[in-house]
Parts: structure tokens; sequence; C-alpha cells
């Protein structure tokens, strides 16, 4: 298991789009993905659960990777949250 | 048609036009269908039926959202179609079916009620975020909850159209509109929404015909009832007499050859058959109606309301996200320019948090809501003016009713400059501002307001209803609402001179402004600006290029010595039918 906390850089935050990317980057992996924000626990290959999360610019999230691939699965995810999602 | 005699009798509703043309159909009342959930117990055997019922309610949901999605996205814009993506997305999320599956077989419950109790947490979440953001997700996931659910439940979406229909409802979500991918709507009539609202601008570009606001359409109303529609005059008539189709048939043939003839003068600008130049632009609230107005031959926009940056919102948006949306406004119309109007919240308009008024026409809206919150005045004006580099945007106070306001707005725009400047940030530092003319106060003061200010617009909609002290919604008083009352004119010749007494040009806003009645009055008294609906604007442009302004002037003043509305209507009705024969003015 490996657990990181990102930052979103984007400007808009993780709204629709960035959320979606999110959640298909994850999908790519077979290890499960719970996001933590506050008090809330999300599956990070859950649409709808992503789009509770509103998380603004700034704000930090827990990931938490779990399964055969986590490593790459955390590095993936990391890059894309560096990236800022590729929003702008 | 029998239908006076079989059906009782004729209604006449008002509304607001808000797309031209005219039908008569039966009605359809649409009401937005809210599913019923039952919880039922289900046996192990039933399992695997329970789970298919999911499984096909998720495909034809998915089916029904991808037409409203490529509708959407045709017809109001990729940007108001995302929502429908969203929408899409959680369909096909993985986890979520799987967990809603996995509670059905243990929990022995029915779909439906496993679908609501799931879907229902995250839009609990979702709702107790402080984000407005986070809101209208909320509204998106209940949506598609709702849809999933009907399709469960195996109900058709709407309990189909039976032929040609104008369509009769509360309001009209964006969701809604896969009712007009049908081709049988001949138009859609509303209680609530105005000119601005999604069903409104949709009908537009659907050149279907139009009336919003008309408050209890859907009490009065019936499917099958015969009404018909005239989004040129904002009427819907149940039950119309024979009379009433024959006179409405003969102006929809007048419209339809009018409209004809129309197409060639699009390009050309606005000016008499003597050379005196008017400038002809368009009231809108939304980038998407731009495209709309520039076809229908319009120099600009001389009105864009900001309020629609409020639809949908539970807080004010920030400076970014404006000047975001000024922005694309402003480069759309450039070469020509654009006048934002600022927020004008209070009265009947949206406000996100203002209290409940008894008097709200006289109360705290306007200029004054944004003189009393100068934070939220700063981030609007700074968004504007950031979208001012090209030189083609104005500025324009709304509620204007004294001096001081007026210097207290103009010192708001001095510090927003300054606050620009020490970001760097650049803006058009010549931005003309100007502010409407729509208390009688104002009027009044017509010359000192022009001294201090770079132009006047005049509203005629407040004006009137303070001038004449008729509310016009108010059906016992409506008929007092005169458009044409000799004290309105004199009202509007005093604010005309004393603007170019002061060197600033004065244009004309309201309603007035888009009446082919009022053009060849208002070209006489020197109007320098004319800002219409864009339905309205080839009638206006032909009446202006038919005229003399030298004969204008004398029916103006003619006019301006009669004593009664009366007198006055009929003097410019067969003024205007024997100048331009060709307007389909009504009978």
């Amino acid at each position: 298991m490996i657990e990181r906390t990102v930052t979103i850089v984007n400007r808009k935050g993780l709204h629709t789009r960035p959320a979606a990317s999110l959640v298909k980057t994850a999908a790519r992996f077979q290890s499960e993905l719970i996001i933590r924000k506050d008090n809330l626990e999300i599956n990070g290959k859950s649409i709808i659960g992503v789009m509770t999360l509103a998380a603004e610019q700034g704000s930090t999230l827990t990931l938490q990777f779990d399964g055969p691939d986590e490593e790459e699965a955390c590095r993936a995810m990391e890059d894309l949250f560096r990236r800022g999602f590729d929003e702008e | 048609m029998d239908t006076a005699s079989s059906a009782g009798q004729e209604i006449i509703l008002k509304g607001v036009a808000a797309a031209p043309g005219i039908s008569f159909g039966p009605a359809y009342l649409y009401s937005k269908l809210i599913p019923h959930v039952e919880e039922k117990p289900i046996t192990e055997e039933e399992v695997p039926a329970e789970i298919e019922r999911l499984h096909n309610a998720n495909a034809r949901s998915e089916k029904e959202l991808q037409k409203i999605h490529a509708f959407a996205e045709q017809k109001l814009g990729s940007q108001n179609a995302r929502i429908f993506e969203a929408q899409i997305m959680i369909l096909a999320d993985a986890i979520l079916m799987g967990a809603i599956e996995k509670r059905i077989a243990e929990e022995h419950r029915n779909a439906e009620f496993i679908v609501a109790d799931e879907i229902t947490k995250y839009k609990q979440i979702m709702l107790a975020s402080h984000d407005e953001y986070m809101h209208e997700r909320a509204h998106d996931v209940e949506d598609v909850m709702n849809r999933i659910i009907r399709n469960i439940q195996d109900q058709k979406l709407y309990s189909r159209l039976e032929g040609a229909s104008i369509i009769v409802s509360e309001s009209l979500a964006p969701s809604d509109t896969v009712i007009f991918s049908r081709n049988q709507v001949l138009g859609y009539a509303t209680d609530l929404g105005g000119v601005t609202s999604h069903a409104a601008i949709l009908a537009r570009s659907l050149k279907i015909p139009a009336v919003v606001g008309l408050r209890t359409a859907t009490k009065l109303i019936t499917t099958g009832d015969t009404i018909a529609i005239d989004g040129y005059a904002g009427l819907i008539v149940l039950n119309p007499t024979e009379e009433t189709l024959g006179t409405l048939q003969r102006k929809k043939g007048r419209y339809t050859e009018f409209e004809g003839r129309l197409v060639n003068i699009a390009g050309i600008s606005a000016e008499t058959a003597d050379h005196k130049q008017i400038e002809l632009s368009a009231n809108i609230a939304f980038e998407t109606e731009i495209e709309f107005s520039r076809a229908q031959g319009s120099a600009g926009i001389g009105l864009f309301r900001t309020e629609s940056q409020l639809i949908g919102k539970t807080s004010y948006p920030g400076e970014e996200e404006q000047y975001e949306a000024y922005r694309k406004v402003a480069d759309e119309v450039y070469p020509h320019s654009v006048i934002f109007r600022t927020f004008d919240v209070g009265g009947d308009k949206i406000a996100p948090d203002t209290e409940h008024e008894a008097n709200p026409f006289l109360g705290w809206r306007g200029i004054r809501v944004l003189l009393d919150r100068p934070e939220l005045f700063l981030d609007q004006i700074r968004g504007i003016l950031r979208a001012s580099t090209r030189k083609n945007v104005r500025i324009m106070f709304p509620m204007i009713s004294t001096v001081q306001e007026l210097r207290r707005a103009r010192e708001i725009v001095a510090q927003a400059k300054k606050e620009l400047d020490e970001r760097a940030l650049p803006y058009d530092p010549d931005i003309k501002i100007g502010i409407m003319i729509e208390v009688p106060a104002a009027a009044v003061l017509a010359e000192q307001m022009a001294a201090e200010a770079d132009f006047l617009s005049i509203g005629t909609n407040d004006l009137i209803q303070y001038l004449l002290a008729v509310d016009r919604d108010n059906a016992a008083v409506a008929p007092l609402y005169q458009q044409f009352n000799p004290a309105v004119l004199k009202t509007i010749r005093h604010i005309i001179d004393a603007g170019h007494k002061k060197g600033v040009w004065v244009g004309m806003c309201g309603e007035m402004a888009g009446d082919p009645l009022a053009t060849v009055l208002l070209v006489g008294l020197g109007i320098d600006e004319l800002s219409v609906i864009p339905s309205v604007l080839p009638e206006i442009k032909k009446i202006i290029l038919s005229i003399k302004y030298k004969e204008a002037k004398r029916v103006a003043d003619k006019v301006l010595a009669m004593s009664t509305e009366e007198e006055i209507r009929d003097h410019l009705s067969s003024i205007t039918k024997n100048k331009v024969p060709e307007i389909p003015l009504d009978e």
C-alpha cells in the first residue's frame, strides 16, 4: 500500500473534466485507489464519488493505492496532478 | 374549427414575446416527471431479473442522454452541452453500479429504491458543500437518478406528443430540451422565465414561436385545448374565436411575406432616407445570442444583461469568472461594441442574497445594491474593464436616481482601474460610462446626469411604470400602462434634448425601442441609438430606411401636441402604414 498527498494546481479545481481524467487514469490499473479529503473518503475509480470532492485549487488530497501495480498507478496519478490535468 | 362552440370562452393571456412567429394547434401540457419510488421486497429468485431491469434502464438512459447531448451541442453550444457528458459518465460508473447491484442482491430490495438511496447519498454530500458549483452538480446527479428510476419503472419519457402541438409548461430546464428534438413542436408557452431563459433562446434558434412569463398558462390550459400563440405580441389565446384566428392568420401571412423581403437588409446600416444614422443594436443576455443578433443585422450589443452570470448561482461570481465571460462577448462582438449593464438585481430579477421586500420595485435594486456592496461591484467592474482592451466595451449603470449615485459609481470604476494598474493588467483607459434613465427623478434631472455621463440609455419598461404609477403585471391596472401616454413621450423628448445639450448620445433599450409603432416618433425625437430584441431588428431597420428624418421630426412635433394615447397611437399607426405599407402592424 502506498499513500501520497497531492495538491490541486489547476485553476478551476477538480471540476468535471479533471475528475473524468482522474477516474480514467485510475481505471487503467488493477490497484484500488482511495481518495481522502477532510472527513470524506471515496473510491478513485468512481466518477460520482470524485465529483463530491469539491476540491478547489490549492486543496490537498490523500491518495491511497493498494494492489499489484500500485507503484505505477501512483506515479501516473502524481504526474496527472502535477500537470494540472493538462487543463492550461 | 369549432373550437369556440365546443370548448368555451376565448381567453387571452399576456406574456413576454420570446421568439417570433404565429401558430395554432392543440396544447400539450408538459410537466416534469418526478418518479415515485416505493420500497418493495424481492425474493432471491427475483434478484437476477431485478438487476437485468437496472441494466436495461441504464442502457435506455444512456441512449436518451446521448440524444439530448448531441441536440444540445448543436443548438446551445458545447459549453451548455457539457452537463450531459457528466450525466453520461455517471451512468457508466462501475463502482456506483456495482454497489447498487450488490445491495439489490444482498438486501433483496427493488432496484429503483436502491438506486434512489445510493445516489441520494452523493447528492446530499454535494448539497452540504458551500460551493455553488457543487449545488449545480447535485442537480445533475438528481436528474440522472430520476432518469434511471423512470426507465426502471419503464415509463415513457413524456406521454408522447399526439401530432403537432404547442407545448405549455411551467419552465424549461436544459435537460428538457429533448422535447424540442421532435419536429412537431408548433410553439412554446411557459408560466415562468424571461426572454433570456433557455427556452426562449432555444425557441429562437429553432424558429419556433415562444411566449414566456405567462404566469397561469399551466393552470388555465389543459392538453388538447385549442390555442393560438402570437410570438410577436407575446400572447396566447385559449379557445380562439373564428375572428381571432382570422386576424392572426392574416398577421402571420403579412409577416411571412415581409420576412421574405428582409433577407437583404441585414448587411446595411440603419439610416433614414435623408441619411441620418441610427445605431441599431441588440439586447441580449448570453454570448450564444450574438450570432443570431448579427444575422438579424445588429450593429453591436446595446444592452448586455449581466444578470445572466448569476443564473443557477447561489453567490456572486468572482472577477476572474466574469472577466472570462465578458471577454468572450467582447471578442465575438468586435469590431462592433458592447454595453455591459452592471448587475440589475432586485425588483423582479434574481438576486442571490436579497431578502423578501414588500415593495421590491421601490426597494433595494440596481445601483443601490451595487453601491452597498462595493466588493461585488468592484469584482464586476474589474471583470468588465479587463475585457475592454479592444476598446469596444462600455459600462452602463442601472436604476440611477441621483447624481451622487452616478458619482459614487464612477469612483468605483476609478478605484477598479487603479487596482488593475497595480496588478499591471491592461484595460481601455477611455472606457465610456453611461447610465440607464429609468427612474423619473433621473429623467427630470437628465441634463445634470448627462453632464457627468458619457451616454444615456432610456429604459422604458421601468420608466413608464414609475412615471404612470402602474404595475403592468397587475391585470387590474395593466391597461393603464400606456407606452404612448403623452406624459411618457414628453419625458422622452426631455431626456433626448438634455443629452444633446450636453453633447452625449441618447439611446433607448426598453421594449418601446422594439415597437414598430414607435420608430418614426423616436427617430423624429432625435434618438441616436435603438437597442432591441434581435427578433424585431429587421422590421425596425426597414422602417428607419423608409422614412426621412425631416418628416419624422414633423410627426414627433404633431404627436407631442396631442393629449391622449389613443390619438397618438392612431396617428402613428396611419403614418407608419402609409410610409412602410409592408410592415405588419397589428390590426
